[in-house]
């Protein structure tokens, strides 16, 4: 479903478009500078662990973004897009002032816009592949915070655009996860027409976007809206419920169910294996950040506690360490530390998180690694010892290797240390399947063009196969998945 | 779905529950553990599988109180439902036929031991049971054990049912008597331990059940951490049963404190709202 030239250059062509192409010149409308966009201020924000940073545009300002796209020709940033989101005609419908028709031409591809706008990394995606940048140089047309402005106004309008969706073919298909991958796959496949359930292990939908982001970078209410929509669309929906433990694959064959997504993600948290690692008061992020997201441990009226800290290091320069050492100082810490082993230029996360970090008080100790951990007397971190990293010649992610210097080792006192530096994937799944091909880290094997795994109706997508990405390269995947297991189905069908 | 069909109490604090979930019911095995959740605002926690009736599609839970997860799961009466319970989870116990098994449970760790005990029994094993709890009143399960062990020792600290002492006492009986294949023992941390060290003495490879900190109880968040061999494994996916020799018991008892404050202030708050 990924868009041809034609298709694109037709949709271009037709007269609201090109009308709007002649109302401003494209020399007017480079002069625009790029929207700013409207944040709740550092020392507010810092107190609440749900109110969101990023505050969303105005209608004037998104429409006076909106003109600064010039609707190129060659509209490279929509190759920036994993999902291929038909971008200067729904921003081009912004600038018409119709927002329900950009929302819904998001929803063409994409089944979670609002949490796209808010979560995928533009800058190194579709804003990279601005004609601004590509060539003038100049920021990018805000395209993010533009997503964003019209999924958002379509949920605030109380009108949901259902997209067209294929009469019923009656054939059960099954996603085993419910993150963004699964999700994707799963808007994408009862388009299709085909009966589509989602299973989820956890008490509730939305993988990551539940458990792992935090609500003042992606509000559950939001993730809920976008369910809502899949729901609608007639996607059904099962919670606790692990596919190969609760039941059998074989076993839900027998259901009637003629193809699987595996989504189920990179689960196991990984740790650095040094000396003390295993006392109290050192967590994955993963669990941290569980506790509080998913479980509601930083309010008082439930159940699930989670452990408080003065002195707070979080290990890791990922959106993960982000998200952690800004929820330790929602609940709290007096200082919270980011320890990353490389310099702040190979950070992956998106630059807007450490942008916000930093405002938000957040210190920052690049080039330091963890040595070893120590503990009072009843087993509570106290103490951590860390050295000084150089950086040498790059290493096989392209980035400069860290190397220890030799005598610089010092000690930082912490009571709580989130571990953040990355996940494998989660052994549940494909270890009911003796069958089913894996990579020695554990990632499920599948033809990159179709995500089809070793097992013919089996396929798999997100973190699972990629071993720890983005929730957009995971919704890419899903589509990817669909497009190629409804022709896996039809030609199993007519045959 | 998850609704309670039997409620029986073992004693004050030790309740049985037969829940209704046809799907576990079929799936599970020995060794198998679920995570449940109560209300909307409860924590997720697991328990063992205590035994299972496919035909009836139900589950046996045995459930001890300790905090607020506990009490809020003891507090539900037959016809209510449990808000959420998946799995079954963890691998299953290893059953074979190796020759005489020596099966040791403590406390309410006697509720998962018995479907293993049954489970080894049935494939051919002669097996004998030592079963123990510090008063009459915690002994659970005795009449189901006994059915399907060729022999059973009751060991109380008081000497209030069975024989007076812990369950190593009647454990090293046994060793020392014959020639024992293998140990498998679920109970308290602190038990398994010593449980551990006596099988190690006699150089019989030992099975323990290990009852970690979890949050989601399907490898997620890692707080089910142990070292096991002095690697770090995941009790979730790669246990609940390890080799106990191999076990840093220890660290297992200092992680199991990780949280004493924050479960004491939260049994106090509940308490008071009762």
């Amino acid at each position: 479903m990924s868009l041809n030239p034609e298709y694109l250059k037709e949709e271009r062509n037709q007269e609201w478009r090109a009308e709007l192409r002649s109302k401003t010149k494209n020399k007017d409308r480079i002069l625009i500078p790029r929207v700013k966009m409207p944040e709740l201020a550092p020392e507010i924000r810092v107190k609440y662990q749900d109110r969101e940073v990023n505050m969303g545009l105005e209608p004037e300002q998104a429409q006076k973004e909106a003109t600064r796209c010039m609707d190129c020709a060659n509209p490279t940033c929509i190759e920036g897009c994993p999902v291929s989101i038909n971008i200067p005609k729904f921003i081009k419908y912004i600038e018409g002032g119709d927002i329900l028709k950009a929302a819904a031409t998001l929803k063409e591809t994409n089944a979670l816009p609002a949490v796209c706008g808010r979560v995928c990394p533009q800058e190194k995606q579709c804003e990279s592949k601005c004609f601004y940048v590509d060539k003038l140089g100049k920021q990018s047309v805000a395209i993010g915070h533009l997503e964003r402005f019209a999924a958002d106004f379509e949920r605030n309008s109380g009108v949901s655009n259902i997209p067209e969706i294929a009469s019923p073919n009656g054939i059960k298909v099954a996603t085993v996860g419910s993150g963004p991958s699964s999700l994707s796959f799963a808007g994408d496949m009862v388009k299709y027409g085909y009966d589509v359930t989602v299973f989820e292990a956890l008490h509730e939908i939305g993988g990551v976007l539940k458990y792992g982001i935090p609500e003042f970078r992606l509000p559950n209410s939001v993730v809920d809206f976008e369910l809502e929509n899949l729901r609608k669309m007639g996607v059904k929906f099962e919670t606790n419920y692990i596919v190969g433990r609760t039941a059998s694959f074989d076993d839900l064959k027998e259901e009637g169910y003629k193809g699987f997504f595996i989504g189920s993600g990179a689960g196991l948290p990984r740790f650095m294996e040094i000396p003390g690692e295993n006392y109290n008061g050192i967590l994955s992020s993963n669990e941290y950040l569980t506790r509080v997201n998913l479980m509601g441990a930083s309010t008082s009226n439930t159940d699930t506690p989670v452990l408080r800290g003065k002195n707070v290091a979080v290990v890791g320069g990922g959106n993960t360490a982000m998200d952690s050492v800004r929820t330790a100082l929602r609940l709290g810490a007096e200082r919270a530390i980011i320890v990353y082993r490389r310099s702040e230029a190979e950070m992956p996360a998106r630059i807007e998180e450490v942008h916000h970090a930093k405002e938000e008080g957040v210190e920052f100790m690049t080039l330091c690694n963890p040595l070893e951990y120590f503990a009072d007397e009843r087993g509570r971190v106290n103490r951590m010892r860390l050295n000084r990293m150089g950086l040498g010649e790059p290493d096989a992610s392209g980035r400069r290797r860290p190397m220890p210097i030799e005598g610089s080792e010092f000690e930082l006192d912490v009571n709580l240390v989130v571990v953040a530096v990355g996940v494998s994937p989660n052994p549940l799944v494909p270890s009911c399947l003796p069958d089913l091909k894996v990579t020695k880290w554990g990632t499920i094997v599948v033809d990159e063009d179709k995500m089809q795994s070793s097992i013919s109706d089996m396929f798999a997508g997100g973190d699972i196969v990629r071993g720890g990405a983005t929730v957009i390269l995971a919704m890419g995947d899903g589509r990817k998945a669909a497009e190629n297991m409804h022709q896996f189905l039809q030609k199993k069908t007519v045959n | 779905m998850n609704k309670i069909l039997e409620k029986e109490y073992f004693s004050d604090k030790v309740v049985k529950l037969v829940v209704e979930n046809p799907l576990i019911a079929k799936s599970r095995k020995p060794g198998n553990f679920v995570m449940l959740r109560i209300g909307e605002d409860g924590e997720r926690f697991p328990l063992t599988i205590a035994g299972a009736d496919p035909v009836k599609g139900t589950i046996t839970l045995v459930v001890q109180i300790m905090g607020v997860s506990s009490s809020k799961l003891v507090a539900l009466e037959v016809g209510d439902s449990i808000t959420d319970l998946v799995g079954p989870l963890g691998k299953p116990t290893h059953i074979e036929k190796i020759g005489t098994i020596l099966a040791a449970g403590g406390g309410v760790g006697v509720a998962p031991l018995l479907p293993i005990v049954e489970a080894f029994k049935k494939a051919g094993n002669r097996v004998i049971t030592v079963i123990a709890a510090r008063n009459k009143d915690l002994i659970i399960l005795e009449d189901e054990i006994r059915k399907w062990s060729d022999e059973l020792i009751v060991m109380t600290d008081d000497g209030s049912h069975g024989r007076k002492g812990l369950v190593t006492v009647g454990m090293e009986e046994i060793i020392q008597r014959e020639k024992v294949d293998e140990c498998i023992v679920i109970g308290p941390a602190i038990m398994m331990k010593f449980a551990s060290l006596l099988t190690k003495k006699y150089n019989i490879p030992t099975q323990a059940s290990l009852n970690s900190i979890m949050v989601d109880g399907t490898g997620m968040c890692g707080a089910c951490r142990v070292t096991v061999g002095g690697k770090t494994k995941f009790t979730c996916v790669d246990g609940p049963e390890f080799d106990a020799h191999q076990v840093d018991f220890d660290e297992m008892l200092m992680r199991l404190g990780g949280y004493t404050q924050e479960e004491k202030k939260a049994t106090e708050i509940y308490s008071q709202n009762l």
